[in-house]
Formats: structure tokens, sequence, C-alpha cells
């Protein structure tokens, strides 16, 4: 490896691969934050708006080298059901932050009006607004659900299910998602996550 | 704007170090930063960098790893391969472009 010139600029890539390791049989307290960091997201929703945090943070943190970790539980666990994650929904009722860009196009001032409470409920309009939501992730070029899922496990992402949520909704393992590690109970969650940053969403 | 040099290459760099002109790159200053990270450059190390220079140069921007994956067609875990721990960032610095500003 060349030495770096000095005053020479550049770029943290993190620490050098032959950075001197303490020295073999050498006593090494525990360690607090060896290695990359680490960081671990709790997924506990199932809506499609709900689901893509973890999965656009995570793949920023896998980029930057850093070591990540995913929880799915309870609803959450929908983004790594097979069945489940490529039909997941967006839904206005709840959401009084629901505007809609393209309304302002009909009249100035729409785009930044919430979408009435009401409208949420009508048959059809779930549909509607995840159809919307797809769309302009596309557009965007966002890797819809199991696609993103994909790219985060080539990229070394771990998933995990939880396994008081997977008993309770009595699911199959053959549905998971195939880089699911483990379906694990809270306590061994917290043992993997030791030293991480927890990011719950 | 600093200047870094290297092996009688001189070339402007912004202040996280990545080239501010493309022109100022070529194949043997490649080479010569992947030294610098203990990456020696063979031809699938080349592959995405040639890739990330031609596209780079038609849309203006430094293509995402997404962007690598569906238009370059190159393989995610590969590329964290052979460039670990910061693919992207690390691949972007070697071809002498900026840092991706894309999320995904």
């Amino acid at each position: 490896m060349t030495e770096i010139p000095a005053g020479f600029v550049m770029p943290n890539f993190g620490p050098r691969a032959a950075a001197p390791s303490p020295a073999q049989g050498q006593f090494v307290s525990a360690p607090v934050s060896s290695g990359p960091r680490k960081m671990a997201f709790i997924c506990s929703k199932g809506n499609l708006d709900m689901a893509y945090p973890a999965l656009i943070m995570g793949n920023a943190a896998l980029g930057e080298g850093c070591e990540v970790h995913i929880f799915f539980t309870f609803w959450g666990l929908d983004i790594i059901n097979k069945k489940l994650n490529h039909k997941l929904q967006l839904t206005l009722s709840g959401n009084t932050a629901m505007h809609m860009a393209d309304l302002g196009r009909l009249r100035p001032g729409l785009e930044y009006r919430s979408m009435p409470q009401q409208l949420g409920g009508l048959p059809g309009m779930t549909a509607f607004a995840t159809k919307m939501m797809k769309q302009q992730m596309a557009d965007l070029e966002i890797p819809d659900v199991p696609q993103f899922l994909d790219l985060l496990a080539a990229a070394g992402a771990h998933f995990y299910a939880c396994k008081l949520t997977f008993d309770m909704m009595k699911m199959i393992e053959a549905d998971l998602h195939d880089a699911t590690e483990g379906v694990i109970s809270a306590a061994d969650f917290v043992e993997i996550s030791e030293g991480a940053q927890i990011i719950f969403i | 704007m600093p200047t870094n040099t290297l092996k009688g290459h001189t070339f402007e760099v912004n202040d996280e170090g990545f080239l501010t002109n493309r022109d100022q790159w070529s194949e043997e200053l490649a080479a010569e930063l992947a030294a610098l990270v203990d990456v020696e450059l063979d031809d699938a190390h080349w592959a995405p960098l040639r890739f990330m220079r031609q596209d780079s140069a038609r849309t203006g921007v430094t293509p995402t790893l997404r962007r690598l994956q569906t238009v370059g067609g190159f393989d995610v875990k590969e590329l964290y391969r052979l460039y670990p721990g910061k693919p992207v960032k690390m691949m972007a610095w070697l071809a002498g472009l900026p840092k991706p500003v894309g999320c995904v």
C-alpha cells in the first residue's frame, strides 16, 4: 500500500486495511465500538409508506460501510412476507399530512391542502393512493419493496423476523424473504443489536 | 480549492477530496489513487469505473449503486466485494467524479 502524501486531501474510507491490530494474546477490554459502525432498524409498520424509511436508510448505511440489522415485528413483518410485500398499501386515513403536488396544477394552493379524512373511507381510495405512490417512487427510480430487499440482502444487510408476531400470525418460514436469517425473540434482537444505533420505525 | 499531488499527477479536489475537474483524471491516476486505499485494479474493478465515467459523461451526475445495477448490469454483491466498505463513494472517487447525491 502506498503511503498517503502529506497534505493530500481524500475522503474517509474508514480504517485502512493495514492498520495495526492488537497483538495476539494481548488483553483487550470489552469493545465499545470496535469494527464498523452498526445500525439496527426495527420495522413495526406494514403500510407502504412505512416500509421505505428502513429500506432507504439501511441501504445508505450499507453504502457508508455500516453493519445493518433489520428486525421486522408486528405489521412490519409484512415487509419480508413474500405473499404480502408486493401489495403493501398506502391509506389516506389518519394521515393529516396527505396532500398532493399534482393538485396544484388544478388550482394553485391546492397542493398544500390536506385531503379531507372522509375521502380515505371511500371504496377504492386506498388502491388509488397506493398506485399513485408506487408510480411516484418508480419515477424516482426507487425499487419496489421486494426488489429493495434483494438489493439490501446483496449489500449484506441482516434480516430477522419477530418470533412472537410470527407465531401470532401463524406464519410459515417459506413465506419469508430468502435472506431472512432467523425467527428470533426480542431478547435475541437485543443481543444482536449490542453497540448499534437503534432506529424504531 | 485544494490541489492534490500524487506521483507527478496534479489535480484539483473539493474539501472532501473528490476531483472537481473530470478532465484532470486519467486511468494511471486512478491506479495510483487505488493504491492509497489498498485496492489493486484488475479488469473486474475497471468495469464499473469505466461505466461510471461513460454514464456520468452522458447524464452529468454520478450514477448510484442502483443505477450501476439496473443500467450497468453489475452485481451489487460483487461490487461490495471488489470495493469493501463504501463501494459507491470509493468508485466515484477513483473514477474522478463527484460523490453520488442520489439516495438509492
